[in-house]
């Protein structure tokens, strides 16, 4: 790889690497994210290497191995370009087939199509398919034109073009840019990028730090992971120009230590640009300097909040401090320090590319742009989703998602562990920062998970409570100790010892852990249990006042029963019990003893003739 | 003192900013932080030794016992609890007769609860080692692990 000393000579690059790609007839992006990887990717990717080597085509067939396409449910999969074919749920054997019919002979294989839930039809065409069709991908859209491995394709996909742009802008301009756009925080608190950028450049200092938060806690989003894991480089160019802005020389990514292939392809692609002479001193020969280094978390939910992550950067215990001197003036080693989102940064070199105008065409007039979302749950399509900032959850759910797999949806939990569940009566919200958090939930880092009839609520508040206790780091008193007040009265509820007088009480020490809370994680930690009880208020009555629970989860107050009717006294619910609690002769009725059942539910998934209820 | 620790140490400059690297390399290594380790981390680095533990139990990467052959990730994210994962951990509890973050007395599996492990898409799952275990229902969980028995 040569020294690039100018742009000029990028953008000769640039022409060479358009110009040997034109020898390939076929592209073929197959996912190698996380989700697909654990779809056992893998052996469908080394089947096409061998295949490619068979057939003598790896000179006319490329294999591009990407990141995350959003689609997880459906992979492994992969594009085949330039028909933009879709084929999904591969399995290595059908390979070959791939190679004779589709590559060689352009028919589409059928078998491979995804199919439409709710009209059953076939969709051979990726842009046609209804999840990514009525998205507007700008950023995840990238992943699939892009090996994370190899800087040629972000180059040839007009990367670093934007960095071009700004180290021939003055650093005041730049700010001014990303203001204009109106871009905010991605990774739940939504303050406005640029404004963080211009306190940060007016702070006094000479060493300031710019710093990528990649430590997505969350459970139930990755959109962060699959953007540095999948398009590391254009993370990496949205710091740069940061850092020019601001006037910093050294920059952090902190990632989880939970997601190593985000690690790994993070630094291949910073060890690029070093030989690329993209990072480093007199970077393109524009005096500017400036370099960036990996460092890895350690598993702490916390740690993601600014002040833990300095502290944690620093070798100390990842707690937060109070936040009476901003990052912006006294950060890491007391110098000015600029943190943003992983999304945050992918954003930069749309914006400085295209324009702020170009950016704020999206959105809603407070929130522009778009939002990666993690859409999960019950729900027909799952995966990554793209969206304008504003889109109704409704759209989001029902005509991107493909509505629930049992029929209904009854609520969609937003923002993770500090958001809220919201009910179907609210669907028809915009999501956007303000609408969210008015109606009780937030934005947050996009977690979205869909909730049926067969998801309990209070189950729900007691989950992520569970979360918040373990994750607390114990520093202040009202997080450590009224979390934990909070989780014995929602047990008690669970398990049908409760009072109606408790769901005040409830109300009340939720109040007070988030007015006295020390940082977000105890701030917004009722935010599950409150809007549940604001929205579902009926269900949490049923627990305590019938001692029932709706959805036919919480432990304490179901009970597994065998139907004389249909049961033909096979025997396979006996043999499977773990606990023993069933009796009965061959062919005879069975019985299960009540005493001795743990409701695990095994004997329910073992009868084939579905003759166990649960009531 | 162990020879082995000490070149993972001494690869590191001696600044804090260093600890969790440290602590990380050591887990590579050795499985897990026994006592020297963090004693003799704390000597390197100028620090003392309650602050290396204190980092070192404060965060959920680092073990302070030895682990089982196999690792047990059970993932407690959202989209796996509204999907039934904690039949799925009840399941590994039983058929194993250990509880989360415990060890089985024949050294072979060990269960550790993680906060995601970013399948949402394939929820509930579990992870051995590095092979995930996608769309689980507890009745196959006792064949999967006599797989690796």
């Amino acid at each position: 790889m040569e020294v690039i000393k100018n742009p000029e000579v990028l953008s000769v690059w640039r022409k060479k690497i358009l110009n040997k790609n034109t020898f390939y007839t076929h592209t073929v992006s197959l996912c190698g994210g996380t989700g697909c990887q654990a779809g056992s990717c893998g052996t469908v990717i080394s089947a096409f290497k061998k295949e490619l080597a068979r057939n003598k085509l790896e000179k006319k067939v490329r294999l591009r191995v990407t990141g995350c396409h959003g689609f997880c449910e459906q992979g492994p999969l992969m594009i085949i370009e330039p028909d933009n074919i879709f084929y999904c749920r591969l399995s290595p054997g059908d390979v070959p087939e791939i190679l004779t019919q589709t590559i060689k002979n352009h028919k589409i294989i059928e078998r491979l199509c995804y199919t439409d839930p709710s009209t059953q039809k076939k969709c051979p065409v990726e842009s046609k398919i209804p999840f990514y069709a009525q998205q507007s991908r700008i950023l995840i859209d990238r992943n699939k034109n892009t090996d994370p491995s190899d800087i040629e394709d972000y180059i040839a996909e007009n990367g670093y073009a934007a960095l071009c742009k700004s180290l021939k802008m003055q650093a005041n301009d730049i700010i001014q840019e990303i203001l204009k756009s109106g871009l905010r925080g991605r990774g739940g608190g939504g303050y406005p990028t640029g404004k963080k950028w211009q306190q940060t450049a007016a702070a006094a200092g000479e060493k300031k730090y710019i710093i990528c938060n990649a430590d997505e806690g969350d459970p139930g989003a990755y959109m962060d992971r699959s953007i540095l894991e999948g398009n590391p480089h254009s993370v990496i160019e949205g710091m740069m120009i940061g850092a020019k802005a601001i006037g910093a020389d050294e920059g952090i990514i902190y990632v989880r230590n939970e997601y190593p292939l985000a690690v790994l392809h993070a630094g291949i692609a910073l060890e690029q640009c070093r030989n690329a002479g993209l990072l480093g001193k007199n970077i393109l020969g524009s005096g500017f300097s400036f370099d960036i280094r990996i460092v890895r978390g350690a598993g702490a939910f916390v740690s993601g909040e600014s002040s833990a992550l300095i502290a944690s950067i620093s070798g100390k215990v990842g707690e937060p401090s109070p936040k009476d001197v901003h990052l912006s003036e006294k950060g890491l080693e007391q110098n000015p320090t600029n943190m943003n989102n992983v999304e945050t940064w992918a954003n930069i070199p749309l914006i400085i590319e295209n324009g702020a105008m170009w950016f704020a065409s999206r959105g809603t007039e407070r929130s522009k742009g778009t939002k990666i979302f993690a859409l999960t749950g019950k729900i027909k399509n799952t995966g990554l989703v793209e969206v304008a900032m504003g889109t109704s959850l409704k759209k989001i759910i029902y005509d991107i998602g493909g509505g629930s797999i049992s029929g209904t949806v009854k609520a969609v939990q937003t923002g993770g562990p500090s958001g809220g569940c919201l009910p179907a009566s609210k669907f028809d919200l915009p999501v956007d920062f303000e609408a969210l958090s008015e109606a009780g939930s937030m934005v947050g880092s996009g977690g979205m998970v869909v909730m049926d009839e067969n998801t309990c609520m209070v189950d729900v508040a007691r989950y992520f409570l569970d979360f918040l206790i373990d994750e607390s780091c114990g520093k202040c008193v009202p997080c450590r100790i009224g979390l934990s007040r909070i989780r014995e009265i929602i047990c008690r509820i669970t398990e049908g010892k409760a009072e109606m007088q408790d769901l005040e009480l409830l109300e009340e020490i939720s109040q007070t852990v988030s007015e006295a809370s020390l940082c977000a994680l105890g701030k917004t930690a009722p935010n599950p249990v409150l809007s549940t009880i604001r929205y579902f208020r009926e269900e949490y009555i049923s627990h305590i006042h019938d001692k029932k629970c709706p959805a036919k989860v919480c432990k304490s107050l179901i009970k597994f029963s065998i139907s004389p009717e249909i049961c033909t006294g096979c025997g396979a619910c006996k043999r499977e019990c773990p606990a023993g609690a069933i009796s009965g002769e061959k062919k005879q009725i069975h019985n299960i003893d009540q005493s001795i059942c743990t409701k695990c539910g095994i004997c329910r998934e073992t009868c084939r003739l579905s003759a166990i209820s649960l009531n | 003192m162990d020879n082995s620790l000490m070149q993972i140490i001494e690869k590191f400059p001696r600044s804090r900013q260093n600890l969790i690297p440290v602590l990380q390399a050591i887990q590579k290594e050795q499985n897990y932080l026994n006592r020297e380790a963090v004693s003799a981390v704390a000597e390197y680095l100028g620090l003392g030794v309650a602050q290396v533990y204190g980092a070192a139990s404060f965060y959920t990467q680092f073990r302070l016992k030895k682990t089982g052959k196999n690792i047990i990730k059970i993932c407690k994210g959202t989209a796996c609890h509204v999907s039934g994962a904690d039949n799925i951990i009840d399941a590994v509890e039983r058929t194993l007769g250990i509880r989360k973050g415990e060890t089985t007395a024949d050294g072979k599996f060990s269960i550790e609860e993680v906060a995601c492990l970013g399948c949402c898409s394939l929820a509930p799952v579990l992870m051995i080692n590095d092979r995930v275990y996608a769309r689980l229902v507890s009745s196959e969980v006792k064949k999967i692990l006599q797989s690796y028995s």
